[in-house]
């Protein structure tokens, strides 16, 4: 099934995805990928506040190549998600509304996508000429240092994806 | 003697890596195509037409295929009557990487060291494997790696004792192994026999073969066909979204070894199978 969707994520939407459905997300979205992880993680583990506020919100797991200018973006897809499988069910205890990456997710990230009734999403991996085409807008909102790894908001129109575990954690790669 | 001044390296480096990341090679494009004919999933055949329409766009806007434009690998087959002049050649490579990195647009994805994990700025180093060879040429081939299928590569110290059916199981639990995250559909890169490092070598330079270029051994030909046909029985499909094709190519290469050991090495490597090769 085709959808339309609004990031932020609104919860009673992401109760009605199912893995399988093919999606065009429009909003606000946030990239951070493993470096940027890490530092959230030792933030969070030192009682501090991220620098950004996750709650509701979708984070893609994506380090984009340089914009040549007066473009927003350089090529923008997916990278492997499994590598922030240790930090992510914490995120979603705190409200992270749902993610964008590739490729499998561990049993922990499962439950606490069920727990928190959030939802993955997958990009085609290594179409990232492709889909810059639905990035609009970028800007480093932290760790400016980390380079392609900084926390970046992207404002995205009609972002393909495709629902690979919904809120009840059907996963569409084990069908 | 032939001399060849190491900025004619550094000014071929730097072209090579720009111009290898914003267009497949003529025998990946081509074997995308007939894999999009082939493909029988609904879903399947809708990934691979976005895959065709990728490829267009970063032609047209000369953007990198793939945001992952990978750590630098190169093959140098350097003739043994070829002497360079005019400074370091690993350093004048490096300073081509720098160079087509930074004016090419491409991602910075390589850390100075693998624990501490600083990014170097200017994706150097890369990795350079040299082969001394008769004559006086130098034939350099560029295939920058992506991490997602890199990630998902495997090295096995068969016994002898296994054979060939212990070497196509392992090949095949590779790809099932690897899955979605090595974004299928994948070129399998296959190195048997050598020592521990040589087969891990053999399989990087196996995917530097164009698609449907196969093995002169006939055997090994074999194989490669047999391997392909099983892990495109496996339904993991393009993107891992299921269907019929898996992989585009199973290459392998083989080399001598010793009596009490059978060394394989698979090297997974997404659609985005960059290589190009050039003379100097």
């Amino acid at each position: 099934m085709e959808k339309k969707i609004q990031a932020p994520l609104n919860k009673e939407v992401v109760k009605e995805l199912r893995s399988g459905d093919m999606v065009y997300i429009s909003g606000t979205i946030y990239t951070a990928r493993d470096a940027a992880h890490k530092r959230m993680s030792e933030i969070l583990a030192s009682g501090g506040e991220l620098p950004i506020d996750i709650r509701e919100n979708v984070i893609y797991y994506m380090g984009p190549s340089p914009a040549r200018e007066g473009r927003p973006i350089g090529s923008a897809g997916p990278t492997t998600a499994s590598r922030m499988d240790k930090y992510t069910p914490k995120l979603l205890d705190l409200g992270l509304g749902g993610m964008i990456g590739k490729g499998k997710r561990s049993a922990e990230v499962k439950e606490a996508i069920v727990r928190n009734k959030s939802v993955y999403f997958a990009a085609i991996g290594g179409a990232g000429a492709l889909l810059s085409k639905a990035i609009k807008a970028s800007e480093v909102v932290a760790y400016d240092d980390l380079g392609t790894e900084a926390i970046r908001k992207l404002e995205v129109e009609d972002f393909p994806a495709i629902v690979v575990i919904d809120s009840e954690g059907n996963d569409l790669y084990n069908k | 003697m032939r001399e060849i001044n190491v900025a004619e390296v550094t000014k071929t480096v730097r072209q090579m890596c720009i111009d290898v990341n914003y267009e497949l090679s003529e025998d990946m494009q081509a074997a995308l195509k007939k894999a999009q004919n082939e493909e029988e999933s609904e879903l399947g055949k809708t990934i691979f037409s976005k895959l065709q329409e990728n490829l267009v766009i970063a032609k047209e806007d000369q953007i990198p295929i793939c945001q992952d434009t990978g750590m630098a690998v190169f093959f140098f087959k350097i003739g043994q009557d070829v002497h360079f002049v005019g400074g370091n050649l690993t350093d004048a490579i490096n300073e081509g990487v720098r160079q087509g990195y930074t004016d090419g647009y491409l991602r910075k994805s390589v850390v100075g060291d693998p624990l501490i994990r600083k990014n170097t700025g200017d994706n150097t180093p890369a990795v350079v494997h040299y082969d001394i060879v008769p004559g006086d040429g130098v034939t350099i081939t560029c295939a920058p790696k992506g991490f997602g299928s890199e990630n998902m590569s495997r090295v096995f110290m068969l016994k002898p004792a296994d054979g060939e059916e212990g070497v196509k199981n392992a090949i095949v639990q590779s790809v099932l192994d690897a899955g979605p995250n090595a974004c299928p559909p994948m070129v399998v890169g296959v190195g048997i026999g050598g020592t521990f490092e040589k087969c891990a070598e053999m399989a990087k330079e196996a995917l530097t073969r164009p698609v449907g270029q196969h093995s002169e051994i006939d055997y090994v030909k074999d194989m490669e066909e047999e391997v392909l046909n099983r892990i495109n029985a496996t339904g993991i499909g393009p993107a891992g979204l299921g269907g019929k094709i898996t992989a585009l190519a199973v290459n392998i290469n083989t080399y001598a070894t010793h009596i009490a050991g059978l060394p394989v090495a698979v090297n997974i490597c997404c659609h985005v199978n960059r290589h190009i090769t050039r003379e100097i």
